[in-house]
This record gives structure tokens, sequence and C-alpha cells, in this order.
């Protein structure tokens, strides 16, 4: 990159000579990382040999790009087992010592970033949350259905953000304290009620699970519902933004949609009670109606 | 090319806030982030946010406290900052609507912590960072600020002046992950670094496996030094086979902590006599190891936290989120049986040398949060110090990239002034070593730049260097993969630089670090995708966290005392009239260059006399 000429030149000149020891070197290079990676694989084999216990995975595989992985199909891989291990651990081991292109999101690994929501032998779960020992194997690991693949275990979750931003997602209030030290006050009681709401981690596993949403692709969804309820019961935003929110929330593709199916509720990875959340709405938001007639 | 004022680079706690407080002041501000801002490491955090808000309390205890849990080796300028500003930035977050665990009259609610001489650690169950993530990014929604996600910064695009204190930052290198495309963005007033945690140097950490560093190494190879990168923070209690993090708060709700015996140490082994679990992380972390090798462990690596005194009801009300954990991760019920718990690498002290601006000694290159050192913690953080350092900086950082006025900066950042030069006794040749021909440090400046180039012209060819860099790793048929190198690393550095430190160990990292080094010059992708290429991604991470593992241990091997996380077996006291400076290492022409400065302890209306830390 230099625009020096002098420097170049006195570079080239310089080539020559140290070419044969420059070929000396990258065979020695070449060498020490065959060697290396030799090393590493038959490692793994006789790790994967000798563990008292391995599990069976078959991964789904998928790459729009390379052409021997357009075509959709699941590979087989056998991790050896140590106690605790989960579905994460088992797809980093399988990455890092079989298929470094085995591609998936993931990142806390303590179920809280929401990276690595996945289809595991037919139900919607966080990898890092999912022991293997409560599995049956062979271990199908899918992406999450009705969400577009983008690679391996990789879906796009555009829709789901869409969605989620959709409910006006942020608090709002027209009577805060006047003072930048005073608080708002809140209930204990108000903020327990809250409290399951807020647990939400965008993780798409109810989205997922849900079959309107399968159907109806502009139905806003568990997810979006639940956060719209996290700010319509929270008592600081106040009686008229609470009418907004239910506003929201009845139009064509909102609350009514949901079919109390309970399926949301049940891969929920952090527990909220999300079908209990929408029907509450749905209660709210008839009680609300029913001022008006 | 993207255009924008301000473009601030990772989208966890100080990243949100700083972007919004730019957006505050009408910048065009723009965020680009490896991971959606949701899936963030800030939402990991637990404890809470340390803030003098009631009666009784004060900014000023609160610094005090501070610079006592920094042993000395915070500067007082920043601390005194973080302590007067986070009340107001922590009611904000309330404002926004944040929900915080509440007390019987209504107003947040407050725990005790360790190494705190008041009750002032506000928190939100035993996810405190969860909500402060979520609170911050529905309030980046609401302004409609723009997110690029899943786009992965490899580079600064600085100018190439010799000094540092001379270049400019006018944008960044980014690779989006979803396509392949590498592209640069240009920042008319500042980059902001906000990239947080370093904790995949090593292989127990209780960090999220994004956590490699970026934003420090990157502005190290553009010539922003590293500062006091020893002090590593081991927290106490993480879970021993995973890392997972349990928070302090269950020894601020009174959670006890047994050897093997059932013997209450902190006590009976007179570690720390007064406040014993709820002494400083780095005493809590050294008497546990302590206990095991003295065989009072258990299974030889662990020792009990126990909660079940405190009753269902008051451990649901103020921790549930630490029931779940520990169930999911160790199996263990903690209603019903303690919790195994053991030091796990935790946070780091050090980071870019800032300072209470957020800016660093390039101007229009700033950074916040973990990646950052203002010098807030010194040699050792306080729990529940982390976050009022995400918003208060990044507040500021935000504010004054985007023109405000702001008070001129008491610290100073790039060698200027009083400052010394360091040696160290290494063993091995440090610094250097990359893909291929090009040196992995390669100075993130555009080789041939003078003062006539304009900033877009700057970034371009910064871009053009990236896409060859990323084109050769690509190209390439065959090799070492990351995997190998990353693990080496970690592995050692767990081994050889963790709690407890002596020469020989540290001296045999650098070694490894040196092996890995001249290993990842022989590094290949094998994912020859361009679709969402985590190989590639990890491959590029993963000479963030070569550099980084180098500067932790050289920076060990150099300080001959025994002071915060940073303990020493040949130096077994802190010695202030030698050691009362800053550890600094720049990247000087492919290697790195070791140097001190004073830290400041003169205060506004104090000065902070060192003292016998004792708790």
């Amino acid at each position: 990159m230099s625009t020096q000429v002098p420097e170049s030149v006195e570079e080239e000149s310089t080539t020559e000579t140290a070419s044969a020891g420059k070929q000396k070197r990258d065979a020695k290079k070449r060498e020490r990382a065959e060697r290396v990676q030799e090393q590493r694989e038959a490692e793994a084999a006789e790790k994967a040999r000798s563990a008292d216990d391995t599990f069976h995975l078959k991964v789904f595989r998928y790459d729009p790009e390379v052409p021997e992985k357009q075509e959709p199909r699941f590979d087989d891989f056998h991790v050896p087992y140590k106690q605790g291990m989960t579905v994460l651990d088992a797809l980093m081991w399988a990455r890092d010592h079989y298929d470094s292109s085995l591609t998936f999101r993931h990142s806390c690994r303590q179920a809280i970033c929401g990276s690595d929501a996945l289809f595991v032998n037919g139900s919607q779960r966080l990898g890092c949350k999912t022991q293997l020992s409560d599995l049956s194997e062979p271990i199908r690991v899918e992406p999450l259905p009705h969400a577009d693949v983008v690679k391996d275990l990789v879906v796009d979750m555009e829709h789901f953000y869409d969605q989620m931003e959709s409910v006006e997602p942020y608090f709002q209030t027209n009577s805060l304290p006047d003072g930048e030290l005073d608080e708002q006050r809140q209930t204990r009681e108000n903020r327990e009620k809250v409290k399951m709401s807020t647990r939400c981690i965008w993780c798409s596993a109810c989205m997922s699970s849900c079959n309107i949403a399968a159907g109806d692709n502009e139905y806003l969804g568990p997810a979006a519902i639940n956060k719209a309820y996290r700010f319509a019961m929270d008592e600081r935003e106040g009686e008229d933004m609470k009418q907004r929110r239910l506003e929201i929330l009845e139009q064509e593709h909102g609350v009514w949609r949901c079919q109390t199916q309970f399926s949301c509720t049940e891969v929920c990875p952090k527990d909220i009670p999300l079908t209990e959340h929408i029907q509450e709405l749905k209660r709210e938001a008839i009680k609300n109606n029913l001022k008006f007639w | 090319m993207y255009e924008h004022d301000v473009i601030v680079v990772g989208a966890g706690g100080a990243g949100l806030r700083a972007a919004i407080a730019a957006h505050e002041e009408g910048a065009d501000v723009a965020i680009v982030s490896k991971l959606h801002p949701v899936r963030s490491h800030t939402g990991a955090a637990e404890g809470g946010i340390n803030a003098a808000l009631r009666e009784g309390d004060s900014w000023e205890d609160h610094a005090y406290d501070t610079m006592k849990g920094s042993d000395y080796l915070a500067d007082a300028p920043a601390a005194e900052t973080l302590c007067k500003d986070s009340p107001k930035e922590t009611i904000k977050l309330e404002h926004w609507g944040m929900a915080f665990s509440r007390d019987d009259d209504g107003r947040v609610s407050q725990r005790p912590f360790g190494g705190l001489s008041f009750p002032r650690t506000t928190y939100a169950g035993a996810e405190t960072g969860h909500q402060l993530l979520h609170t911050m990014y529905e309030q980046l929604v609401k302004r409609g600020i723009k997110v690029y996600d899943e786009w992965h910064v490899t580079r600064l695009a600085v100018s190439d002046e010799e000094k540092p204190e001379d270049r400019n930052c006018h944008g960044i290198v980014a690779y989006d992950v979803q396509t392949g495309q590498v592209e640069g963005f240009r920042a008319r007033n500042g980059v902001i670094l906000a990239t947080g945690g370093l904790g995949q140097v090593y292989d127990h950490t209780t960090n999220a496996v994004a956590n490699t560093g970026d934003g420090v190494a990157m502005a190290y190879r553009a010539g922003a030094p590293m500062e006091d990168m020893e002090f590593i923070q081991f927290h106490p209690t993480t879970l021993p086979s995973t890392g997972v993090l349990i928070t302090e708060g269950v020894r601020g709700e009174g959670g006890i902590l047994y050897n093997e015996n059932g013997e209450r140490f902190m006590f009976e082994y007179g570690y720390a006599n007064n406040l014993g679990e709820l002494a400083s992380r780095d005493v809590v972390s050294r008497a546990e190891l302590t206990e095991v090798n003295e065989g009072r462990g258990i299974e030889d690596e662990y020792v009990h936290l126990d909660m079940r005194h405190l009753g269902e009801e008051r451990i649901i009300d103020r921790l549930e989120n630490i029931v779940h954990l520990s169930e999911d991760f160790e199996g263990v019920n903690p209603l019903e049986a303690p919790m195994p718990v053991k030091p796990g690498q935790h946070y780091a002290m050090g980071g870019i040398e800032t300072d209470e601006n957020g800016e660093t000694c390039i101007s229009g290159l700033y950074a916040a949060g973990e990646c950052a050192c203002a010098s807030v913690h010194g040699g050792n953080r306080l729990g529940g110090n982390a976050l009022p350092e995400l918003i208060v900086f990044g507040k500021r950082a935000g504010h004054h990239a985007a023109g405000k006025d702001m008070e001129e900066a008491e610290i100073t950042t790039g060698k200027v002034g009083d400052y010394e030069l360091g040696e160290v006794d290494s063993p091995v040749e440090l610094g250097e070593a990359g893909i291929g021909e090009d040196a992995v440090a390669d100075g993130g400046t555009a080789a041939d730049a003078g003062a006539s180039v304009s900033g877009v012209d700057l970034v371009q060819r910064a871009v053009e260097d990236e896409r060859e860099t990323i084109d050769t790793l690509l190209e390439r048929e065959d090799g070492i993969q990351q995997a190998e190198i990353r693990e080496r690393v970690q592995k050692s550095m767990t081994r050889n630089v963790n709690v407890f430190r002596e020469e020989s160990a540290l001296k045999d990292a650098l070694r490894d670090i040196r092996e890995a080094r001249e290993l990842y010059q022989d590094v290949f992708v094998a994912d020859k995708s361009r679709t969402f290429n985590t190989d590639l991604l990890q491959t590029l991470e993963t000479r963030n966290i070569l550099d980084i593992a180098e500067a932790i241990t050289l920076g060990a091997l150099a300080r001959n005392e025994f002071r915060g996380a940073h303990w020493r077996k040949e130096y077994q006291e802190r010695r202030d009239e030698e050691w009362l400076k800053h550890t600094m290492l720049s990247w000087n022409d492919g290697r790195p260059e070791l140097w001190y400065k004073p830290v400041i302890l003169e205060g506004e209306d104090k000065t902070y006399e060192p003292k016998v830390r004792s708790y």
C-alpha cells in the first residue's frame, strides 16, 4: 500500500533473495497448521470414542449460498456427554470440533439474551436452558417454525421485531413528577402485577408456536400483546394511556384473534402466563367498551 | 457508505444511553451492533445500580466507598462524577418506566451490597440489567433511532499522524453478518465505542460469548492506550459448571458462605471480621480459593452459598431469578440446598483510556461502559457500580460527541504531562503476528493517509483494507481454525492469570499467547458462505482476544505489588510509594509499549488518602 516509490523498489530488490527462505517458512507454517489441525481432530474423535456417554443429534442444515447445502438436510453429530450439558453446549461442541460452518445464534448461555430459541424434538425451547439428559434420542434440532430460515438454525427475526414495535412498546405518561430526583410512586402490588410481563426476552418461541400467528401474518402475536400488557397494566401510565393501548390491542389483528390454545404459555422459557395476559386484556377491552354504551 | 453525525458501536446499556443522549442534543445518531440490542450482555446484570438517593446517604459517601473499594487506583474526578450523576440518571430510568422493586411507600427499593457503607443499591429483583436494557431500548424505539443490528464492527478509520494525540477518528468499518458485505460508516462528529466486556479471554467467565473485547482491541490498534488491563474482577459467586452469575444480592440479603466443614469461613478464618460475606469482591474471591487450596473446599473446587434461612417469601420477592438459574444450570434448588459457587471472571476494570467525558486521546473517538476506563473502578469495582457507569458515562459521551458544551475534563488522556516509561521482562517477543503477511494489529489507520485526505476517503480506504483481509481469510483453503487458537488462550489465561498470580505462571501465559499469535498467522475460515458466517465472525474476534490477553498478562507481570484484584505471590503488599499509577499500554509500530501515568486522588473538595483496606 505504500506510495513511497523508493521503499517499494528496495523491498522488491530484497524479495528475490528472501523468496527461498520465505518458501521454506511458508512450508513450515503449513506443516504446523496441518499438524495442529490433525491433532485437534484426533483428540475430538478420541473424546467421542472414549466418552461413557455420547448424545446423537440430528441438526437441520441449509445455506442458500453453498451448493451442497441449498437442499435442506439433517446432519448427524455424536457429542461426548458431560454432566449438565445443554443442547447449546452440544451444538457448540459440534461446531468447534466437527464442522465450523454449523450456524446458530447464541450469546449469554444463561437464558437472558433470548438468541437461541430453537425447535428441539418438536418443541420451541432455548438451547442453553435445555438439558440433553431430558430429551429422547436422536435429538432433532431445527430452526423455529413459521419463520424464514437464513442459514442452518438461524431464522429471520424481522417480522417478530416489527410486531413488537407496532404496539408502541415504550412507557408513556403525562404526569411525570417535577423534580429530577422525584420518583413516580408505584405500589408493590402493581409492580407485582406487571412483573411477569416484563420478563420477556424477545426469543420469539411463543410466536413460533402460535397457530394463529402462523396463519395470519398481521396478528400481533403473544409477545407483542404481552409487551402492551406490560404498559397497559402499569398504574403509572394513567387511564388515558390505557385507553389508547386498548384501542391498539382491539384492532382487527389484535387480542381477539387469540383462540386460547395456550401453546405460547407452554413454550415460554421465562414462564410468562401469556395466554392469561391476552385474556385479561380481552376482559379489559370489554369493560372499556361497556363504559361508552 | 453510510453517514451519520454520531455512530455508537455496541447496543448494551452504555451504547443505548449514549445514543439517546446524542439524540437529545439533536444529532443524527446511529447504533451499529453485532447483536440485536435486546441481546446485549447488560441484560445479564443482576444486582443493581448504586445511587445515593436516600436521606442519610450522600454522593460523597458513595465516592468514598468507591475510592476505597478501588484500592486508591481510581481517579477521583471520575469516581466523583459517577457518584454525583448517578442519582438523577437512576431516577431518569424510573421516569422511563423501568420496573424497579418497590418499598411499601411506593419508592424504589435499595439494598446492601459489598463494600458499601449504606444500602444504596437500587434494584429490580435479581434482573436489574434485563430491566435496564429493555427500558432503554424502548426509549430508543420511541425516538426512532437507527440501529444497524447484526453488523460486526471490525476496524476504526483513524488518520495516521505519528502521535495518537494528533489523530482523528472519522468512522468505522463493519461487516454485515446477514449478507457478508463490508461497508464504511462515516461519523461527522464522532464514534462512541460501547462494546462491553472481554470475558471470553478466559474460559470460566460470567460473560456472554459475544464479549470478546472488540472495542478495546480496535481502539488500541488505532492508537488509544489501554489502561489498567491487569485488573480483572473475579466474581466470588459463579456456578462451577457454567460460570453463570449468582448475584452479590444473595449475600446482600444475608446469604452465607460455608466451607466443606460447614464453617462460616469469612469470619472463622478472619478474612473479613467486620463485613464477612459483604466484603469487597476481591477479598471474598481470595478467601474462597484459599479455602479450596487448603483442603476445605467441596470436591476440591467450590464452596457453598446458603440462602435457605432467608425464607421462601423473601427469596422469591428479591432473588427469584437466582432460584431459576441455580435449578436450570446447576440442578440445585436453592430453596432446599446451598448453591455451589466459585470465583469466575466477571468484569474488566481496565479498558480504553478516557476522561470523564468519555473522550479518548484521539479526537472524535469516545468510549463508555465496560470497554472504557475513565478510571472509576481502579483496582477493584464495587458491586452495583457497573450499571451507573453505563448510564452516567454513556450519557456524557453521547452529549460530548453531539457537540454539547461540557465542562473541561480534569483527567488527561494520551501521553501528555507527567508520564514515565515502563519496563517488563518478557520471555518472548510481544505483539505483532497476523493474517498472512499483514500484522493482526495493523493500526486501523489508512496506510498513507496524510492531512489532505478527507474523512470519507479515509473511511473508504479502511473499508478496502478490511475487504482484503476478509477475502484473504475466506480464500484460504486450509490452516488452523479459530476455535483451537481461542481455546488455547482461554485455558492458559484461566490457569495462569487468575485470582492468584505469580511470575512464572504469568510468563507461561505470555509464551502461550505468543504461540497462539503464531498459529493465528495460519488461521482459516472453513465456512465459505457470505451468509451469516459465524466462523468468520469468531475468527475476527479471536484476533482481539489475542491483543487483550497479552495486555492483561503484561500489565500483571509488570505490576510488582498487591492491589485490589491484582494479587501477586511474590509481592504481598500494596506499595503506594511506587505504584499509585495507572498501567498504560500503547500500540507502537507493531509492539506494545508500556508506560505509566499518576493516579489522581484529589477530588473536588478533598483528597482521598490511601488507607489500609480492611472490611
